[in-house]
């Protein structure tokens, strides 16, 4: 149904692109400001009104939007103006395929809160993720400079390294939910899982049943912890930021493959890596956080609450019911992945840079063989159960 | 006419206008690269039509991003000018080329003549779960063969690049 696929899609945009990665640049001014003593984006006012330097993010747009537009001499004029469409247009189509909620039956309609649903799920992000790259080696080039040159030729190496790992490191998430889609891998963990279980499967101890209630969600947090470690590595550093910024290098490089850009062309970069930390959180919430499942909480079990009712729910319909359920599951999506980038904001604000070989020996030396380890220990742990 | 169909003119103009692109960008390496990443992506797409997913993943990952990455890589690293490739002998090249354009055509032709109806996909056909099952157990020595050649050529890179470094 386009329409509907339309208005999902314009949803998306509108809260995700519209509203959180704008408000994010100030999210990351007052927890830089925060965690370095200071007190932070405040000077933007409108009359006197600074509302806690929400304007900031509304100063950055008229400053961008105002600036001189330079196409450096020498530069590949085409190349030059694509390269940040190239770097932004990726980031904003790999939420296609995030759900925001489950699927909620609607009378005889079945909404399932997600803009598209492919059978091939992840690998649709690795496949975009990959076209990214562009955007970042194209523009070092293009810009006859030879500091964005340097930049976009550590981008290139450090992008395909971490690709490979980042790939490698969600393999063993596929073996535990058995799907490659993200709709499916979120429901998978709306259950729960008993803490003492591999007792009975590994050894045959039966757990008594008064220990029944030692559950933990099924999120791929607790059912692949090192994976999870792995995937965040991995995906920061294909975002570029702190502390894998080692394409911008700002003490060695300059600015690197954005140093040629200025006003809105340097603002679609700039916007693309936030926008890039909202696509990370909500990844990671799909994949390891159970997505939209709210903990202990299934959504059969919500619904048929919601439906039968106690004191004041009492009496609800079938569709007023699946609707309480779906603005729930909304909500706890947006919290996990409100978690989610503050926790790249920590991580980048906690950790210093990098240094170049040090990038390098991290993804190859430690990062691809404990991946590689992980794949393999998954595989055994899933043989000796299903056997 | 259909959408597919008419996706299909599409994504086959954009792979042969890039292809050509690229071919024809003589003076410019980088935007013959690019053109070759178009192409790769357009590919992508004339897969996806044709049902196979997987195929049109890879496709899009391993040829359109990796692969052509590594190109621009080398490209940029050495920054080659135009007359570093000029032929000495560019004639006996263009009429080499063009005698197997034709015959490439010719072949092409010939064989895409009189083909059979194609039957209707099976279902789930081209998805990872078959793709992976065909492959680890009709085909699991070549699997093997072909990794084993992957190694050899890691080794020999290695071995390459180390004795340049001491």
């Amino acid at each position: 149904m386009p329409i509907e696929v339309l208005l999902k899609s314009a949803f998306i945009l509108l809260v995700i692109i519209g509203a959180f990665a704008p408000v994010i640049t100030w999210v990351e001014r007052k927890q830089s400001a925060v965690m370095q003593d200071r007190i932070g984006a405040n000077r933007a006012d409108v009359s006197g009104i600074t509302v806690l330097g929400l304007l900031h993010p509304l100063a950055d747009v008229i400053k961008l939007l105002t600036k001189e537009d330079v196409v450096p001499t020498g530069a590949n004029r085409i190349l030059h103006t694509i390269a940040p469409v190239i770097a932004a247009v990726p980031a904003i189509i790999a939420y296609a395929i995030i759900p925001y909620g489950s699927t909620y039956q609607f009378g005889d309609h079945a909404l399932q809160l997600v803009p598209a649903d492919p059978d091939w799920g992840l690998l649709y992000i690795f496949a975009i993720g990959s076209i990214a790259t562009y955007g970042t080696v194209i523009a070092g080039w293009a810009s006859n400079n030879n500091w964005s040159l340097l930049g976009s030729l550590r981008a290139s190496a450090q992008m395909i390294s971490y690709e490979v790992t980042l790939g490698l490191s969600v393999v063993g998430c596929f073996m535990v939910f058995q799907t490659l889609k993200l709709t499916d891998m979120a429901t998978a963990q709306d259950s729960t899982f008993r803490l003492l279980g591999f007792l009975d499967v590994l050894f045959g101890i039966p757990v008594p049943a008064w220990l029944d209630w030692l559950r933990l969600p099924a999120w791929g947090l607790f059912l692949q912890p090192l994976g999870f470690l792995i995937f965040l590595t991995c995906i920061m550093a294909e975002n570029k930021r702190p502390p894998f910024d080692i394409p911008e290098g700002e003490s060695e490089i300059i600015a690197g493959y954005f140093l040629e850009y200025s006003g809105m062309r340097f603002g679609l970069f700039f916007m693309a890596e936030f926008i890039e930390v909202v696509v990370i959180a909500g990844l990671l919430t799909s994949i390891f956080l159970g997505g939209w499942a709210i903990p202990f909480l299934d959504q059969a079990t919500l619904t048929a609450f919601f439906a039968q009712g106690a004191g004041p729910f009492a009496g609800f319909g079938d569709g007023l019911a699946n609707a309480l359920c779906m603005l729930l599951h909304f909500l706890c999506f947006v919290v996990k992945v409100v978690a989610m980038i503050w926790l790249q904001m920590l991580i980048r604000w906690t950790l210093p840079r990098f240094r170049y070989d040090q990038v390098m020996d991290l993804c190859w030396k430690i990062m691809l063989p404990l991946s590689i380890a992980n794949i393999f220990v998954t595989g055994l742990v899933m043989l000796v159960i299903h056997g | 006419m259909e959408t597919p169909l008419l996706l299909f003119y599409l994504f086959a103009a954009l792979a042969v206008g890039s292809a050509l692109g690229m071919v024809l960008n003589l003076r410019n390496t980088v935007a013959g690269a690019m053109n070759l990443v178009l192409t790769m992506v357009s590919l992508g797409g004339i897969y996806l039509l044709l049902e196979a997913y997987l195929v049109a993943a890879l496709q899009i990952m391993v040829y359109g991003g990796a692969i052509v990455v590594l190109f621009l890589f080398v490209v940029m690293l050495l920054n080659l000018r135009q007359d570093d490739f000029a032929p000495a002998r560019a004639w006996l090249v263009r009429v080499g080329s063009a005698l197997l354009a034709v015959a490439a055509l010719v072949g092409l032709l010939s064989a895409t003549r009189g083909l059979p109806e194609a039957p209707p996909v099976p279902a789930g056909f081209g998805g990872y779960a078959q793709v992976g099952e065909v492959l680890y157990t009709d085909y699991v020595l070549l699997v093997e063969v072909v990794s084993l050649l992957l190694l050899a050529a890691i080794v020999g890179a290695l071995i390459l690049a180390k004795r340049k470094i001491d």
